[in-house]
């Protein structure tokens, strides 16, 4: 018989272990479901793997789908170290399109052009961010059910628009007008679509770790995450950071959106996210929740993301097993992080 | 002398490199009272959690009437006849008192059964006077009533040993007579109780024999402890002597802290009515009262997080305009709390950013929005070593501390900065005598070097060794505030329960 007992103190290796452990456990629970489909476990997995990380080209084509993940899972991150629970990312991330696409299409000189796509993509971000955290710092209201619900909102509110006034007039199709070919964001490496915002996104990661730990606002968000009520009474404003982390959290999803239609799209239609703003969830917690560790877990969901599709295509193997694999990811890291607070113990049968 | 009810034989247990038992006996008689005495650290509640089937023993055995059982689970303890009753209540707030007694007792056909659970409870009631209200919701009880509850719960799942872990606490003196007269009761028809309790002259009334532990072994028995001094005892718990602390003549200074007239709203618990007090520079203000009568309001209002509707208070002469921590702290106000872990410390994050927490805004730790953190490192260092913390470093979690450890913490974050005004609450609740001792001596320091000191406190033995003054605090008002060489326990207990005193 096993019990679980209460650990006194956390190893430092657990950080990079529990991620590794959990990622190991999803490959080995998924793999039942490749045999089931017919195909080899380990191709299948070879497949995968040498389309998203097997040669140069495959590795950018996998960075420029990490960038909006890294920005989500750094929204995420952020806003779960203060427990201000974000699931609105992906709602965020879709205003931060529409703004960016709506200022890109306003003849200007290039680099101008993207820095106030940026600032508009983040600044719509933050405004759909602040409205769950004033609901819930003036009326106590949920803000994981608010968060979540306002990302159908956004969504149908981007449908409307590109359904009306948006509308494609030549082709009937659902989607915005691009944005100035001069606004679109440079390239970085010829023959490739690895853009700008992919760097912006690399810089991001350190730049919000570095605030997180080492600036008085990330102290403040994280003591009102882990005790609002010690905060309160040693002077921190617990309102104030949570309003203020909403800002920060919206404003990233939002670049996240920003990345996607200066760097890869260019215009808005429905599908522009496949659900990044859900990723960043788990991004963030296969992170557990430390800024730095967002780009690797951005970097493997997105791998997961890209090799699905050409396993697919070699093995017959459905691409929504890229969908499970995700959430089984998140599952077993919720399960893994039960050990940084318990530890399993074999309970005596002798005496 | 009768075969015991309980016996505890050779028991050890280890976390990691730290042994919190070794080679430990211990026996309970039918109709014994057993108090299980020891300094924080010693290995009394590992003990028990052995007992109680939370933690499995390395080595050794627990016998009950001489048959050995393995208690591997709380659910084994209760059909083995073992009660517990916790520091912390294990309540079901909404639901009534019988309903909170009947949770996982299976009636007939599923059903459950209301009316022998009320006979059963008249019963307890009457056999030892623990009589409770069976529709009250557990949220309307008192402390007091809701140890009653714990007890009788116990009782009411067939226990035969009870075991209480300073369970005298969270009661008034009043309270406590009818708790040890309960107890008493409960031995008389021959269950074994485990007494567990800091404070020597209850375990001294009460208990039949002691054992006490020391780093985890039993460090000596004690087999009449109404007839053997509290200072014998505390020697056993400590290793070596222990002289409570001398408060010398007081010479207050200027007025560092006033309250006048100040009323608060309901809002969670006793409103204050009419308030007025103040604390002199090198005085100790003790606040004596059951609590619930309006000492948590007292302390929020001090501390800067309630504003008062009506009323002035000024800290150092200046007046307190806004009513926010941060306010009160820049005027020079240090603050204990009673709940370390809820209002005090960051038990997830490294015990250093708790220590800094209150003033990380301010230059000693960062600059232009960002933090020192070599500063804040050092700072955590130093405090470690002045109060010889015992923990591995700054950077450990604050959570994995003892609770005196976590005081001296609180202690030496706030001393640090020499406030002006301290204001404490419980100041040595849950702490054994070596380390209320040091955090005695500690404000007897502050009140030397000229800090004004409001101690609220249930305790009065600790207001009347430590204050220059005692006021108390009944249904939110101040009824009396006496000098401590005109106060008596009696004096005070009076107080408490409302009738007017005299200053």
């Amino acid at each position: 018989m096993f019990r679980l007992e209460v650990r006194t103190s956390t190893p430092a290796w657990f950080n990079l272990a529990l991620p590794l452990l959990a990622i190991g456990a999803t490959l080995v629970l998924c793999s039942g479901l490749i045999a089931l489909a017919g195909a080899g476990v380990l191709e299948a997995y070879g497949v995968m793997f040498t389309a998203s990380l097997g040669d140069s080209y495959a590795i950018t084509e996998t960075m420029v789908r990490a960038a909006p993940m890294i920005f989500t899972g750094l929204a995420v991150a952020v806003a779960f170290r203060a427990k201000f629970w974000n699931i609105g990312a992906e709602g965020q991330l879709l205003a931060g399109a529409v703004a960016s696409c709506f200022v890109g299409a306003i003849p200007m000189p290039g680099p101008l052009a993207m820095v106030l796509m940026a600032v508009a993509g983040a600044a719509a971000g933050a405004a759909v961010a602040l409205v769950p955290a004033t609901l819930r710092v003036k009326f106590k209201v949920d803000d994981v059910v608010s968060s979540l619900l306002l990302n159908s909102v956004i969504y149908y509110a981007l449908m409307a628009l590109i359904e009306g006034p948006w509308k494609d007039t030549f082709s009937g199709y659902p989607i915005s007008p691009p944005i100035e070919d001069s606004a679109n964001f440079p390239v970085l490496l010829e023959g490739t679509r690895l853009h700008l915002g992919v760097v912006v996104a690399l810089i991001a990661a350190p730049l919000i770790w570095f605030l997180i730990v080492r600036t008085t606002l990330g102290f403040r968000i994280r003591v009102t995450g882990e005790n609002p009520e010690a905060a309160r009474y040693g002077g921190i404003n617990v309102e104030r950071v949570l309003l203020s982390t909403a800002l920060l959290s919206g404003a990233l999803a939002g670049l996240a959106g920003v990345g996607e239609v200066g760097g890869v799209h260019f215009q808005v239609m429905s599908d522009i996210s496949p659900g990044y703003g859900y990723s960043g969830i788990v991004v963030a917690m296969l992170a557990r929740l430390n800024p730095l560790g967002v780009v690797p877990a951005a970097i493997f969901l997105a791998a997961v993301m890209t090799g699905a599709e050409a396993m697919s295509r070699a093995t017959g193997v459905p691409a929504f097993l890229s969908d499970v694999i995700q959430g089984t990811a998140l599952l077993a890291m919720l399960v893994a992080l039960l050990f940084t607070a318990y530890r399993i113990r074999r309970v005596g049968t002798a005496r | 002398m009768p075969a015991p009810l309980i016996e505890m034989r050779g028991i050890t247990k280890s976390f990691g490199a730290v042994k919190a038992n070794e080679a430990v006996d211990l026996s309970v008689a039918p109709g014994e009272i057993l108090g299980l005495l020891g300094e924080n650290g010693a290995g009394k509640t590992t003990l028990m959690n052995v007992l109680f089937g939370a933690y499995a023993p390395d080595a050794g055995e627990i016998l009950i009437q001489g048959e050995p059982v393995r208690i591997t689970s709380s659910a084994d303890a209760l059909a083995a006849g073992i009660g517990m009753v916790h520091q912390h209540f294990h309540l079901a707030p909404r639901l009534t008192v019988l309903e909170n007694l009947l949770i996982g007792i299976p009636g007939k056909s599923g059903r459950i059964d209301r009316v022998g659970g009320l006979a059963r409870l008249a019963e307890i009631g009457r056999q030892h006077g623990l009589t409770l209200d069976p529709d009250l919701p557990v949220s309307a009880l008192s402390v007091g009533e809701q140890q009653r509850l714990e007890i009788v719960k116990a009782l009411f799942r067939g226990a035969r040993l009870l075991i209480l872990d300073e369970p005298t606490a969270v009661l008034a003196p009043t309270e406590v007579d009818g708790l040890f007269s309960a107890l008493r009761s409960m031995a008389a028809q021959g269950l074994g109780i485990i007494f567990i309790s800091h404070k020597l002259n209850e375990v001294r009334a009460l208990t039949h024999r002691c054992t006490v532990l020391r780093h985890g072994r039993v460090a000596g028995r004690v087999d009449d402890p109404a007839n053997t001094t509290s200072a014998a005892m505390a020697q056993l718990m400590c290793g070596h002597e222990i002289v409570p602390p001398a408060r010398g003549p007081s010479t207050p200074g200027v007025e560092v802290l006033t309250l006048e007239g100040i009323s608060t709203s309901q809002h969670s618990g006793t409103p204050l009515r009419d308030v007025s007090l103040s604390v002199r520079a090198g005085e100790i203000l003790g606040i004596a009262g059951v609590s619930g009568n309006g000492q948590r309001a007292l302390a929020e209002v001090i501390s800067g997080v309630r504003a008062p509707d009506a009323g002035q208070m000024t800290i150092a002469g200046q007046k307190v305009s806004r009513f926010s921590p941060r306010e009160v702290q820049a005027l020079g106000l240090g603050r204990i709390p009673e709940d370390r872990m809820t209002t005090g410390l960051v038990t997830n994050l490294p015990l250093a950013d708790s220590m800094v927490l209150p003033r990380i805004g301010t230059a000693a730790f960062s600059r232009k929005g960002l933090l020192k953190p070599d500063a804040i490192r050092a700072f955590a260092e130093a405090q470690i070593k002045a109060y010889d913390i015992r923990c591995p470093g700054p950077m450990t979690r604050a959570g994995a501390l003892s609770g005196g450890n976590l005081q001296k913490a609180l202690l030496a974050r706030e001393l640090a900065f020499d406030p002006k005004v301290l204001i404490v609450s419980q100041p040595t609740r849950g702490l054994d005598i070596g380390a209320a001792r040091f955090i005695h001596e500690k404000f007897l320091d502050m009140r030397a070097k000229g800090c004004g000191i409001i101690v609220i406190g249930e305790d009065l033995e600790e207001l009347l060794v430590l204050c220059d003054r005692i006021a108390v605090m009944y249904e939110g008002r101040i009824v009396g505030t006496l000098d401590s060489a005109d106060a008596t326990i009696a004096r005070l207990g009076l107080m408490m329960t409302g009738a007017e005193g005299h200053s």
